[in-house]
């Protein structure tokens, strides 16, 4: 079982590896607006997130991530239900 | 309070964009003199941006079909072929398409963005897979949210990251389509289809290939990328459309799969639309046999994609990575892509802007699509007009870019 806390810490890391000028990133923060990252960068990181954790965020999925805990919380559904 | 507040950002926008002279996204032609040549506010204009492949549109028999058909079957279906019934036209051209693809089935929507509306939305349903290139055109994406298949991407032409994501799915329940396209609109770059095709095959799954742009465009028969990359087996459906090489408008699949004609009752962007016109049918029997008989003008187009790929790139603007007929530009900055893009319209050329998030890269590209129509000389005039256009508005990249030559399987013809 994958831990949401340790997800969202490498979630967290990724992100301040794309916007390494962005302050402290943390659960709350919003990936788009409070980011400022253009759909390609996105798209580019959610594709970084998947190959991470070895799953693929089906879109519809994708399309309801606002905050760094939606997107922890959908890899770490996606972890543990692949594992189960 | 209005419903359209929604819009704000993007009408602002958008009227940004037009407020440096002609709006990209609202050019109106005065007229339309042949397949490369049109009137714009005025002033003379090249039709560099128009996918004119093969610049069929005033093709002389494909005319006078078109007005005998209007003559002897009247101006419109007025209604669906569930609905109001097909007329022979549809079924003919439908038999037309699949003898030229060599498959047993042939169905003909009324767009082109329809028909991947209508086998995505239908072919994989809830509980089956869909693998989408993630830089597919938006008839893609949307036909995959009005079906009920759990939709996945994988890195754009990346045949190692779509072995990745069904292996990912193996063993899980459901059909799995993977869909992607001859030659991308935007940058005209080809897909390493004979990769995917093996991946497809390893793995167990379905593939589509959209052949929009690469139909009479790709392979030695025109049969587009499938056929060039000698996969045709491996292609489980080939959608495409008649406005692009086929100089009309509509859409089509072809395929050989068992039981195909239940999609024309199960297909809802098939059967509650009105079907295409006898004159639009007429027309466009017409041009593929054209496509199908005259090689000589896939040597034209490909001749032209090579002058203005090559012209282009010696200027040292940022070209695409592949020789098709598709060929963008790629700039740094979307303020300088929109005065270059009007700069090149007063100078009388016509091309596509596309804007980011509509790009693959983040990056504004001026788009332009060759015809086998265009003369040589036309194909120079736009080599001068970019050449004059970049240098007076400081387009040029400061670095040469790194020339990058196509690999043998993606050059056009």
């Amino acid at each position: 079982m994958k831990q949401i806390s340790e997800i969202r810490e490498q979630i967290i890391s990724g992100l301040a590896q794309a916007r390494p000028d962005a302050p402290d990133i943390n659960g709350s923060t919003r990936i788009v607006q409070d980011l400022e990252l253009d759909s390609v960068a996105v798209m580019d990181f959610i594709l970084s997130v998947e190959d991470r954790f070895d799953i693929s965020i089906p879109l519809d999925r994708v399309a309801d991530i606002v905050t760094v805990d939606d997107l922890a919380r959908v890899v770490e559904g996606l972890c543990n239900a692949e594992r189960a | 309070m209005s419903i359209l507040d929604k819009f704000e950002q993007l009408r602002h926008t958008f009227e940004r964009v037009g407020s440096g002279g002609h709006n990209p996204f609202s050019v109106a032609f005065d007229r339309i003199d042949s397949a490369t040549e049109g009137v714009v506010d005025g002033r003379r204009v090249i039709l560099l941006g128009t996918n004119n492949y093969l610049g069929l549109t005033f093709d002389a028999h494909g005319i006078e079909e078109s007005v005998r058909a209007v003559q002897t079957q009247g101006t419109g279906t007025t209604g669906s072929r569930v609905a109001n019934g097909s007329y022979a036209g549809h079924r003919q051209l439908e038999h037309d398409l699949a003898a030229f693809f060599g498959r047993r089935h042939g169905m003909v929507f009324s767009t082109g963005y329809q028909a991947n509306l209508g086998m995505l939305s239908t072919v994989v349903g809830r509980g089956d897979h869909l693998i989408l290139d993630s830089d597919s055109h938006a008839s893609i994406y949307d036909g995959a949210r009005l079906g009920h298949a759990e939709v996945i991407r994988f890195r754009h032409s990346d045949p190692e990251d779509l072995y990745k994501r069904l292996r990912r799915l193996q063993g899980t329940p459901g059909s799995k389509l993977v869909v992607v396209e001859g030659i991308y609109s935007m940058l005209g770059d080809v897909a390493p289809l004979r990769e995917i095709a093996a991946v497809k095959r390893e793995m167990g799954a379905y593939l589509m290939v959209d052949e929009a742009h690469s139909m009479g465009v790709l392979g030695e028969h025109g049969r587009g990328l499938a056929e060039a990359a000698g996969v045709e087996a491996d292609v489980d459906f080939i959608v495409g459309t008649f406005s692009k090489s086929l100089g009309s408008v509509g859409g089509f699949c072809v395929s050989d799969i068992e039981g195909f004609d239940i999609l024309r009752v199960a297909s809802r962007p098939y059967m509650f639309t009105a079907s295409l016109p006898p004159a639009v049918i007429a027309s466009t029997r017409s041009a593929l046999q054209r496509l199908a008989e005259d090689k000589a003008l896939r040597t034209r187009l490909n001749d032209n994609a090579h002058r203005l790929h090559g012209g282009l790139q010696r200027l040292g603007l940022h070209v695409g990575p592949h020789v098709s007929p598709v060929v963008s530009v790629e700039l740094e900055d979307v303020e300088v892509a929109v005065r270059c893009w009007n700069a090149l319209l007063d100078g009388g050329i016509y091309l596509n802007l596309a804007l980011p998030p509509a790009t693959p890269t983040s990056r504004p590209l001026l788009r332009a699509s060759v015809s086998a129509a265009h003369s040589p000389q036309q194909i120079d005039a736009a080599i001068e007009q970019f050449a004059r256009v970049t240098r007076e508005l400081g387009a040029l990249p400061a670095e040469a870019p790194q020339i990058d030559f196509a690999p043998a399987h993606a050059s056009a013809g």
